[in-house]
């Protein structure tokens, strides 16, 4: 018979984290940004059908790194969640900071109960009538959960971009700018005079949460993915 | 062990809202009761019921219309009610029958589609939502027998194929594709008798709209559950047109001209029957 170690509860914690982390780490950026128009989310994927943003309901958006399989059964939770509320009282009940809190719980849950914490990092966004109305939540693999401001970046190289985004945000920014500087972000630096080559729209999966889509669109749901001739358009 | 597990996966991916309903949530389905005890086929429960709808395609796409009342035996039980609706981007549908049911009904059915679209990310071909709604009807075939139907009819712009379509259903989920025009609801005959008379082929949509209009008002003059458009009020039909750029709801004042027209070229003719 083998003999169970003993291992802290501090030390179980830590590698788990430790094991999250990791996997995070290995993918690319998403970036979430809160401007003038609405908000942007923009993601390095070279997938055309393999989403890391999604349309959760009519305000609110989802967008992830780390495992596909993880994020894309939490993002399929979410939806039933927000329709199955949305039904049951009023469409303007659902709201982001009520589908965080689950992803919270479900998060927590998972990190401590389950064999292998969820290597994902989730941010929902929920575009207001106006700026000071939106609402970006950042939750990472323990469950932890963050109100950010302004924009989030996720997943890959998180603090070199976030520092490039950081220096360039301003409110009054469109999406044109805004989608400009999430990929000013994502471009990887390069040594010297050299200017970093941009990345191409087919490597890019780009989505935005129109402020005023009842006006400009005749629609509430404000969520429109943009697919390369419009990214092409948009950057023109 | 390894083969259950995919095969539990497997069954419990579902694109549909009303099977997650089922699963879990069973008491939000309309049609997930039966009613208990006293109400029998002979004496069914007074609720209120809505009448008429219309529907014909034209050149480039389909219209539905359909009139303002709902009544409840004898009784006027709302003037204002709506029973045409948008079901998603490019499909629409309209109800007969127990109004309170109906109208859950068409929640359930635009969060359905609406839910395919999210998990999915595409959207359902017009076929698949046309059996959904087919199947939804069933599941109420209880309630219909204890007097309780709900008869829709649904339209929609075939994306693929390029053209309108329309779908009518029976109480117990039967799904018949119609051609040209079809009507449903108390005033249906003689709204039909009317369409059969001003329809032609390739109507642009402003001559469909005042076909609707005036096959709403020949239902209304003879059925009085079906209400006619009332000056009074300012209450016109409800009428949606779908095409290639998607489902639109026509302008009260679009409307208010069509029906005036027909009002007017009545009274003109001076005839009485």
């Amino acid at each position: 018979m083998t003999q169970q170690f003993y291992v802290s509860p501090e030390q179980l914690m830590k590698d788990r984290a430790d094991f999250a982390r990791k996997g995070i780490a290995r993918g690319r950026s998403v970036v979430v940004i809160s401007c003038a128009d609405g908000i942007a989310l923009v993601a390095e994927n070279p997938s055309p059908s393999l989403h890391k943003i999604g349309e959760i309901y009519d305000k609110i958006a989802f967008a992830a790194v780390g495992k596909y399989n993880e994020f894309e059964s939490l993002r399929q939770a979410g939806v039933r969640y927000a329709d199955v509320r949305g039904y049951s009282y009023d469409r303007e009940d659902v709201t982001a900071r009520g589908l965080a809190s689950v992803y919270a719980q479900s998060l927590g849950a998972v990190f401590t109960a389950e064999q292998k914490p969820f290597e994902v990092e989730l941010a929902v966004a929920e575009v207001g009538s106006t700026q000071a109305e939106d609402h970006l939540y950042r939750l990472t693999f323990d469950g932890s959960i963050a109100d950010e401001h302004s924009f989030v970046v996720m997943g890959g190289q998180a603090e070199k971009v976030s520092s490039a985004i950081g220096a360039g945000w301003q409110a009054s920014l469109g999406f044109a700018d805004a989608v400009r500087l999430a990929l000013k972000g994502l471009t990887p630096a390069t040594e010297g005079e050299q200017p970093a080559a941009s990345l191409p729209p087919s490597a890019l999966e780009v989505a935005v949460l129109d402020r005023l889509s009842e006006s400009s669109r005749g629609t509430r749901r404000a969520f429109r993915r943009l697919n390369d001739a419009d990214i092409t358009a948009l950057l023109a | 062990m390894q083969e259950s597990t995919a095969n539990q996966v497997a069954a419990n991916a579902t694109s549909s809202f009303t099977e997650h309903l089922q699963r879990d949530r069973p008491g939000l389905l309309p049609f997930s009761r039966s009613l208990q005890g006293g109400a029998s086929v002979a004496a069914p429960v007074q609720v209120p019921h809505a009448t008429t709808i219309v529907a014909m395609s034209y050149g480039g796409g389909v219209l539905m219309a359909g009139d303002r009342r709902a009544t409840m035996g004898n009784v006027i039980a709302s003037r204002h009610i709506e029973k045409v609706f948008p079901a998603d981007h490019f499909s629409v549908l309209g109800i007969a029958g127990t109004a309170g049911i109906a109208i859950d009904l068409t929640r359930l059915f635009q969060v359905e589609l609406e839910h395919y679209e999210k998990i999915e990310g595409t959207q359902l071909s017009l076929e698949g939502k046309a059996n959904r709604l087919g199947a939804m009807i069933r599941g109420n075939l209880p309630m219909a027998l204890q007097g309780l139907a709900v008869v829709p009819l649904f339209a929609g712009f075939d994306t693929s194929a390029g053209v309108g379509r329309l779908f009518s259903y029976d109480v117990t989920g039967g799904r018949y594709e119609e051609h040209e025009h079809h009507t449903v609801g108390s005033g249906s005959v003689f709204a039909r008798g009317a369409l059969k008379k001003l329809w032609r082929p390739n109507l642009t949509a402003a001559q469909a709209l005042s076909v609707a209009v005036e096959s709403l008002y020949d239902a209304a003059d003879d059925d009085s559950a079906t209400g006619g458009p009332d000056t009074v009020r300012q209450l016109w039909p409800v009428v949606y047109t779908v095409d290639r750029t998607g489902a639109r709801r026509v302008p009260e004042a679009e409307l208010a001209a069509a029906s005036r027209s027909v009002i007017e070229a009545r009274t003109i003719a001076g005839r009485e029957a």
